[in-house]
Order: structure tokens, then sequence, then C-alpha cells
């Protein structure tokens, strides 16, 4: 097998996120479609790293898990908090700058 | 001395505008007696210059820095020559002279006050003008004279054709002065300087192209202020304005002051020759123009105002000359200030009896009812016709021999010219004698009450219906009779000998003149030529009766009724196309520029009311954006590595 | 597993690789398609046990337990955490209300993998080196060598942003108290205050007529307290109303009573009305 398979992959599950982000109402579920679209980045990095044969791409990973997390915390915050005023997570209700 | 000069006029000018009613009974007085006291000044300054040596006469008198600017320097200075004291006298002199005269037909106006200090204005500025030592200054007198000639011609505002005529003649000035504004801004960047005397002897560095040009807008300028074809029109409307003014501004001084510009500025025409042959076709036209409208004039103020004109063309001809015709325009030009100051001030006291009636037509056989009016009138008729011995005959022929002395095609075409306009200012003016003072009574067939003339005030001499011809006081007689002296023997006084030439040479410089033909013979063609438009003339007007109401007349006579349809051109070519053409601006700016701007508007108006759909607040419409520009991005980056 | 492969992989890592591939893009199907955000939430994190798997094979043994333990173990608790704290059973409708959304978003979502997949199938891969040079002193320490030599900066970076995401959170979630909290004594007086309802809220199932915290009390009229239904309960839709029961078995005890005293009934008997034991959801009414 060629490990560019991973890469389509990647790019299958990438898609799949990024249609669910445009296609969910739910914002914890768009958070999860945005983890999917990370980690097939990841996937995609680590695919990277094994065919030039260095570790750079695991440290992008690596990186990009960091920043993940930090995302997560701070965006499930603010589902939090928008639930608590709103009492509602869906994205579409959180419309007020439309005139 | 020479500030002095002005100062008086201007003083009593200030004095008669500021001083409100309590002075409406002494303000003529007061006028007179600054006019007077300007000419007595103007008499002693003149005495000064006769007991000095020819080539010492000029006085230059530097009161103060005017406009001190860093290479711009304008000074208050006053130059007294011969040229500008022989202004003095001539301004002073018949300004006095028609001072006295208004006071007497003035009487009977309310605000006779004011019209004395609007002619002490206008004096002032007009010497302001003669007397200046750069042109700026000279402008200053130049836009003075016009402002006062406006007050005047409007002065009896209260009648819509006088305000017009005003106007008229303001914007028609405007032209001129633009002319002038551009020569004075020409000069500056040419010589750096606007003094007479640098600019002057500047001349033999300066390239012959921009002396022509400077040369042109002062011809142009000349134009506008002496009524010089194209811009003659507003000539005879300003006989809306009281006779006296008609007389002083619009016959003998202000109108000279074009001619006075040029003869001032000979050295750049001098070295223009181009500019020199337009001042000397412009003259001509001018010359032909006038005597031919003055020919068709029933009322006697514009007849005289054509005629006006036509002498008016005279000295600019001979201002184009050169110098052979220099001292001559002037020379002229004070002539035609004694007699045609006489004739219009004749024409008012006509009008005085004949309860301001101006149609010459309702008059005739008026010789024996005011003879002093006759005497001194016939005597200025003879003077301008140019009768032997008086003076428009010397000053006249002389210009007429300079034109021939022109030499070649040029000066026979101008000769001729210039010898028919004797001939036909010989006629016209026959005409307006004979309609005027002899043939029958006219007058005395009129209705009541004459339509033009509603208001007529019922004063004891100025019976309603039927006029009463009667003398003027003698307030109005005697300037009269001194300007009829002036006419009888100026000529002969300042001709023979070529007094007046020689007095003169130091400022214009003179050189012989050599016609084609012996001086004797143009003396005699002129004479003749004169002869036979007195005769026509009297075979008209004077043998058959004259019709009380005018004749349809052939189409010359119409045409020049109709001021050879000055009004009509300039409606046509200039109002016409002036309306034209900011309709087609306004139309383009509507349409084009503020379609370009209103539809730029309108277009991004209408595209964000479209555009703001897509802003429907939904981030998922907008990720659906940003995602598919993403994709856009990747195929952008494919088909770019493909290629 | 980590051969030095010059052009494939092992036939082992292959079959992995379609089996696990499968059961991942199944599970990103679900993520998506799914309709609570519980299954959501369940089936993205099979599909990242299946990639941790695949960082495994890829020879990022780091990465692989990294992703474990802290996407598949941290991130994805706390995505089920908030998920309980929104609510387990709210299930968002998937109808579409935005119109043509849906299908922007598939025709985008098709063109992109296209394009991806189109660009990837562009480029050939010959050969590649693996990783066993750069592991061979160790994964971890390979890493560990990197991150804390050429990419430190970048991590200390890292360091940062994690605090202020903690911090942001704690900001965003943290509510201020502005004024004092009133002593129960304060409350008192402004209840009496008010008149408004004077005596102690009733307990749950003060009035009840039936032995559970989910049916409301009877209030002395026969009307359902609101106030005795734990207000969570009715938060879920999980009330029961029971009024028209007991007004019936009301209706019936009298009329059994009737029977035995051989009254004539005053007013003719009503229609028993029933099935009023079901579980209503009163969502409309309590939104």
């Amino acid at each position: 097998m060629n490990p560019v398979n991973y890469l389509y992959l990647a790019a299958l599950l990438f898609t799949i996120g990024a249609t669910g982000v445009l296609v969910r109402r739910n914002a914890i579920v768009v958070f999860m479609c945005i983890e999917l679209m990370l980690n097939a980045c990841n996937l995609s990095l680590i695919a990277f790293s094994r065919m030039h044969g260095n570790l750079d791409g695991q440290i992008i990973a690596f990186f990009t898990m960091v920043v993940a997390a930090a995302e997560v915390v701070v965006g499930l915050a603010i589902i939090v908090s928008l639930f608590r005023t709103r009492h509602s997570a869906s994205v579409d209700d959180a419309r007020l700058m439309k005139l | 001395m020479i500030a002095l000069l002005i100062a008086a006029p201007l003083l009593g000018a200030a004095v008669l505008l500021c001083g409100g009613r309590r002075l409406d009974r002494a303000g003529h007085w007061i006028g007179t007696a600054l006019a007077a006291l300007s000419f007595v000044l103007g008499a002693v300054l003149f005495a000064g210059l006769l007991g000095r040596g020819a080539e010492d006469r000029t006085l230059v008198q530097h009161l103060y820095s005017w406009i001190p600017v860093e290479g711009f320097q304008a000074d208050v200075a006053f130059r007294l020559d011969q040229l500008s004291i022989t202004f003095v006298l001539l301004i002073t002199g018949v300004g006095s002279l028609i001072h006295v005269y208004s006071i007497g037909y003035m009487e009977h106006d309310e605000r006779r006050r004011r019209f004395f200090g609007y002619l002490n204005l206008f004096l002032a500025a007009m010497l302001i003008l003669v007397l200046a030592d750069n042109y700026l200054l000279l402008y200053l007198g130049w836009e003075g004279v016009g402002l006062a000639s406006y007050l005047l011609i409007g002065f009896w505002q209260h009648k819509p054709s006088a305000a017009t005529a005003a106007k008229k003649a303001f914007l028609v000035n405007r032209v001129g002065d633009m002319g002038l504004s551009i020569a004075i801004m020409l000069m500056f960047t040419t010589f750096g300087t606007f003094a007479f005397t640098p600019v002057l002897d500047g001349v033999g560095k300066t390239g012959e192209g921009t002396l022509t040009a400077i040369a042109l807008m002062l011809l142009l300028a000349a134009c506008g202020k002496s009524a010089q074809v194209p811009l003659q029109s507003w000539l005879g409307d300003a006989m809306e304005g009281p006779t006296p003014v008609s007389a002083l501004i619009h016959a003998a001084t202000m109108v000279t002051a074009g001619v006075y510009l040029i003869v001032r500025s000979g050295a750049i025409f001098n070295a223009a020759p181009d500019a020199q042959l337009v001042v000397t076709i412009v003259g001509a036209v001018t010359l032909l123009f006038g005597a031919i409208v003055g020919c068709a004039k029933d009322d006697i103020k514009k007849a005289l105002a054509g005629s006006t004109m036509s002498q008016i063309g005279y000295m600019v001809l001979a201002a184009g000359l050169g110098p052979i015709g220099y001292a001559f325009a002037i020379m002229h030009l004070v002539t035609h200030g004694f007699f045609k100051a006489g004739l219009f001030l004749g024409a008012g006291s006509v009008m005085h009896g004949m309860n301001d009636e101006v149609d010459m037509r309702k008059y005739g056989g008026l010789r024996t009812y005011m003879p002093v009016t006759f005497v001194t009138f016939g005597l200025g008729y003879l003077a301008i016709i140019g009768f032997p011995g008086l003076s428009g005959f010397f000053s006249k022929d002389l210009i007429i021999e300079a034109a021939f002395a022109k030499g070649g095609t040029q000066g026979w075409i101008l000769g001729g010219v210039a010898l028919l306009g004797a001939g036909i200012t010989a006629f016209y003016m026959t005409r307006v004698m004979l309609m005027t003072f002899f043939g029958e009574e006219r007058w005395r067939n009129l209705p009541a009450a004459s339509p033009d003339q509603p208001d007529v005030e019922p004063a004891a001499d100025h019976g309603g219906g039927v006029p009463h011809p009667h003398e003027s006081p003698k307030v109005m007689t005697v300037p009269m009779i001194v300007l009829a002296f002036g006419s009888v023997f100026a000529g002969a006084f300042f001709g023979i000998g070529e007094r007046f030439v020689h007095w003169l040479e130091p400022v214009t410089s003179f050189a012989h003149g050599h016609p084609p033909v012996a001086a004797w013979v143009v003396t005699v063609a002129t004479v003749t030529v004169m002869v036979l438009g007195v005769g026509l003339a009297w075979a008209q007007y004077g043998r058959r009766p004259v019709p009380a109401v005018a004749p349809r007349g052939s189409l010359l006579t119409r045409a020049a009724r109709r001021d050879l349809y000055q009004d009509d051109f300039n409606h046509v070519v200039l109002v016409r196309g002036g309306e034209h053409l900011t309709r087609s601006l306004v139309y383009v700016d509507h349409t084009l520029v503020d379609g370009v701007v209103n539809g730029t508007a309108a277009g991004v108006g209408g595209l964000s009311a479209r555009m703001r759909r897509l802003q429907n607040g939904f981030a998922r419409s907008y990720a659906v954006s940003m995602f598919g520009g993403t994709a856009l991005l990747v195929a952008a980056t494919l088909l770019m590595r493909a290629v | 597993m980590n051969t030095v492969a010059a052009y494939t992989t092992s036939t082992g890592e292959a079959v992995q690789f379609w089996i696990l591939g499968t059961v991942a893009v199944l599970g990103a199907l679900g993520t998506v398609f799914l309709k609570r955000a519980v299954h959501s939430a369940l089936s993205l994190a099979g599909t990242m046990i299946v990639l941790a798997v695949f960082y495994l094979a890829n020879g990022a043994y780091f990465l692989g337990i990294v992703q474990i333990v802290v996407y598949t173990g941290a991130i994805m608790m706390l995505f089920l955490f908030v998920v309980m704290l929104v609510g387990v059973t709210a299930a968002d409708s998937l109808k579409e209300t935005i119109r043509g959304q849906r299908w922007l978003a598939l025709l985008c979502g098709l063109g992109f993998g296209v394009l991806l997949i189109g660009g990837i199938g562009n480029a050939t891969l010959t050969e590649f080196e693996g990783l066993a040079a750069a592991n061979s002193g160790g994964n971890i320490q390979g890493l560990a060598a990197l991150l804390f030599g050429k990419y430190v900066f970048a991590f200390e970076i890292t360091g940062a942003l994690l605090i202020t995401a903690a911090v942001g959170a704690m900001v965003l979630t943290h509510r201020e108290r502005t004024e004092r909290a009133k002593t129960q004594k304060e409350l008192a007086e402004e209840r009496i205050r008010k008149g408004e309802y004077i005596p102690p809220l009733p307990a749950p199932g003060v009035y009840a007529r039936h032995n559970a915290v989910d049916v409301a009390g009877l209030l002395p009229d026969g009307t359902p307290s609101e106030l005795t239904v734990s207000a969570t309960l009715r938060e879920r839709g999980q009330i029961r109303d029971v009024s028209s029961q007991a007004i019936a078995d009301l209706r019936a005890l009298e009329q059994r009573a009737n029977e035995r005293l051989e009254r004539d009934p005053l007013e003719p008997p009503r229609p028993r009305r029933g099935g009023s034991t079901e579980l209503t959801r009163a969502e409309e009414a309590q939104q």
C-alpha cells in the first residue's frame, strides 16, 4: 500500500468535517466537526512526516493539538455562556449582528 | 500740486455723496467750485510747464508706495507732461463748463446734489487716469470712470431703459477692462514693472510677438472705453443719461480715454506694426459705422452719439498711424471735445425747451425761438463738418492727410474711408441742423401730451401739451457760448504753424507724413466732399418738408436705425450663444456628470441591496462562502500548477 | 510495522488501513449526520481512536498515545460534559432553515473533496524514507530534541496560549455577582412586603395524590401547583399532569357514594375522561 492513501483518507475526513460545519446547527456538533477537520490535518501531517523521514511534521501536529485544545476550551466556554443567556446552542440563533 | 488737482474733485465727491441732505441747497455750487478750482490748478501747472524748456516739461510726483511687495512695486505717482496737461485742461475746462450748465439743466431734479457728486467723482477718476505714472494707477482711474459712467447713465434709475443702459455700458466696458488688465499682467511678466518710463523704454528689448499681444489687449481696452467696433454698442444706449453727462463723459472726455491709452503707449504700438494696422482698421470701420448710424437716428442725442463714435474713429485711426498721427489724434480729440460738448449742450438746451422731447421729427423751425442755442449749435455744426477756418477743419483735415500718408494701398483705402466719413459727417450733421432749427414747426401739430413723457413736471416753463420753445437760462447758455468760441478758434490756434504738434512732440514724437498727393489737394477734396454731403442733406431735408413720422426707409436706413444690428448681433452671438452654452453645460452636468455620480451611487446602492441578502446573519452562510472561496483557491492553485 | 519501506507498506498495515479507514469515515459521517449530540460525540471519539492507531502505524508513537489520552480522553469528555450541561436529550432537528444552505454546502464539500483528492492524485510518490532513521534514538527523544531545540520558542508560545485559553474560558463562564446576596431574613421581609406568596414554597409533592416527584401537587381547589415540581423536571418536560385524573377520581368517588346511599345524582354524570396517565411534554408551555 502506498502511504499516499493516508492523505486520501485525511482529505475525505476533512471534507466531511467541513460539510458538517456547514450543515449542522448545534454549536457543539459544529465544534466536533471542526475537531474532525483538525484531526484530518494531523493525520496528513504525520503521513508527511513519515514520507519525508523527519519528525518536523509530528511536531507541527503536536502544536496543532495544543492549539486545538486551547480552542476547544475557549469555544466550549463560549457555547456554555451562549446557552446560559439564550437557552439555545443553535448557531443560527446567534445572529444579533443582523439588522 | 498735481495731487491737489485730483484731490479737489475727489473731495467734492466725498463731501457731496456723504454730506447728506443738508447740502442739497449748496451742493451744486460746491461741486462746480471744486471743478473750477481744479481747472485753475491745471492752468497754473500749465503755465508752469510753459515756463520750462520743451524737453524739460515732464514732472513726476511720487506720492506714496501703493502696493510695495517684493518685485511688485506699485506707486501712487503722477506724471505731468505735455500730453497729460492737455487732457487735464480739456477735462477740467469742459468739465467745469458742464458743471455750470448742469446747474441750470438739473435745476428741477431732486437728486441734483448726488448728480454733482457723481460728476466730481468722474472728474477725479479721469484725472487719475490721465495723470497716472504707471499702468496700474491708470487702471484705477479707468475703472473709476467706468463706475462714474455707470452711475451717471443710470442716474434716472427709475427709468428701466436707463438702468438697462447703465448695466449694458458697464458690462461692455468690462470686456475692455479685461483687455487692459491682461495687458498690464503681460507687461508685468515681460518688463517686471508697470511704470510708463521703464515699460516704454524697454520696448526695444522685447520680442514683437509679446508687444503685439500687449498692444492688441490695449486696443481691446480702448475699444471698450472709446466705443469702437466691436465694443461700440453701449454708447448709443448711454444717451439715456442726463444730457450734461452725455456731453461730458460720452462725448468730450471719457470716451477719449482709449485714444489717450493708445497714444500714451505709442512706443509699444510703434514696435508692433500688425497691432497698429488693426488699430487703423478698427478706427476706419468705426468711423463709417458711427457715421452711418448717425444718419438714420431721429433721436437727436443718438444721432450725436453716432457722430461721437465716428469722430473717435478718426482719432483711433490717427493714433494707429503712428508718429505721423498721434499729435493729430490728440488735436482732434481736443477740438472735438469743444464742439461735441457744445453740440450736446445745445441738444440739451433744445430738449430743455421742448419738454424733454428728443425726436428731431417733432422739432423744426426752432432758430427763432432759441437764438443763442441756434448760433452756438450752428458754430459747433460748422466745426464738426470741417467748415474751413473752424477747428474741425484743421484737425480732421490733418488726419485725412495723415491717413493718405500711410502709404501704399493701405494709405489710399484709409484715406478714402476718412474722406468718405467726412462727407457722411457733413450729411448727418446738416440733417440734424435742418430738422431741428429749420423747416416748418412740426411740434405745433403734436397730440396734447407726448406719450413718451407722461410725467413731465408741471413747471411754469414746462407746460404740458404743445411745447413752448424758449431759450434756456443764462447759466446754460454761457457755457455753450464759451464752447462755441472753442469750436471756432481752437483749431486755428492749434493748427496754424503746427503749434500743437510741436507742443506734444517730446511726448508722442512726431514725423511728417508725406501724402501721395499734395496737401492742398486733400484739403480741397475734403471741402468738396463736405459740400457734397451738405448739399445732399439740404436736398433731402431742406427743400422738402420732413415727415413727422419716420418713413419706412431703405434697407440701409432701417439697419442703421437699429444701430446696424449691433445689438441683434450681440444678442444672437453672445447672449444666445452663451445661453446655449450654459444650457448645454447644465445638460451635460445633469446627465453626464450627475448621471455618472448618481448612477454610481444607484448602482452601488442597488448592488448593496442585493449583497445585503447575503449578509443574513447566519454564521453558517458565511462559512459556506469561506469554504467555497477556499475551494476556488485550491482550484486556482491546481490550475496554476497544471499550466 | 515501521519497516524501512521503499515503496509500499506492509500488507498488514494495508489491511489495517482499509478496515480502520472505513471505520474512521463511518465515524466521521456519524458525527455529521447523527441527530443527537451525544451520538455525534461518541462517533467522533471512535474516529479519533482510529486516527490514533494510524498515528502509531505511521511511526508517531508519542502522538498516537497523546491522541488517545488527550483527545479521546480529555477533549471528547469535555465535549460530552458540555453536551450533558446543555441537555443530553436536546436534539436539533436536521431540517434546514437557511434556503439553499444544504445544497451549497454539499456542492462546496463535494467540489473541495474532488479537488483535494485530484490534487493528491496528481502528486506521485515513488518512494519514501520512513521514520526508521528519525526514530532510531526513540520517537519521544527525537520529538523532545526538536521541541526543546528548534521549536522551543513556538513551544513557549503555546504555553502562553494555553494559559490565555484557560483564563479566557474562566472569564467567559464566570458570572460576577454585582450585589451582596440577600439573607434569609431579608428575603422573608421582602416576601411579606410584596404580599404575593407569604408562606414558604411547598416542598415537591406536598399536595400530591400520587407518590412521585414528577407529579404536580394539587392546590385545595384541585388545580396543580407548578411550584411543587422540580424545575429541572420541568426543564426536561417530564411533568405528569394529573389534575384531570384527580377530578375524575373525585367524581367517581361521589358517584359510588351516591350509588351506595341510593341518592339521585343532582346533575347528570359527566363522561369520564381517560388516558390522562401518559407523560405530557410541556415544552411549548414552558418556553
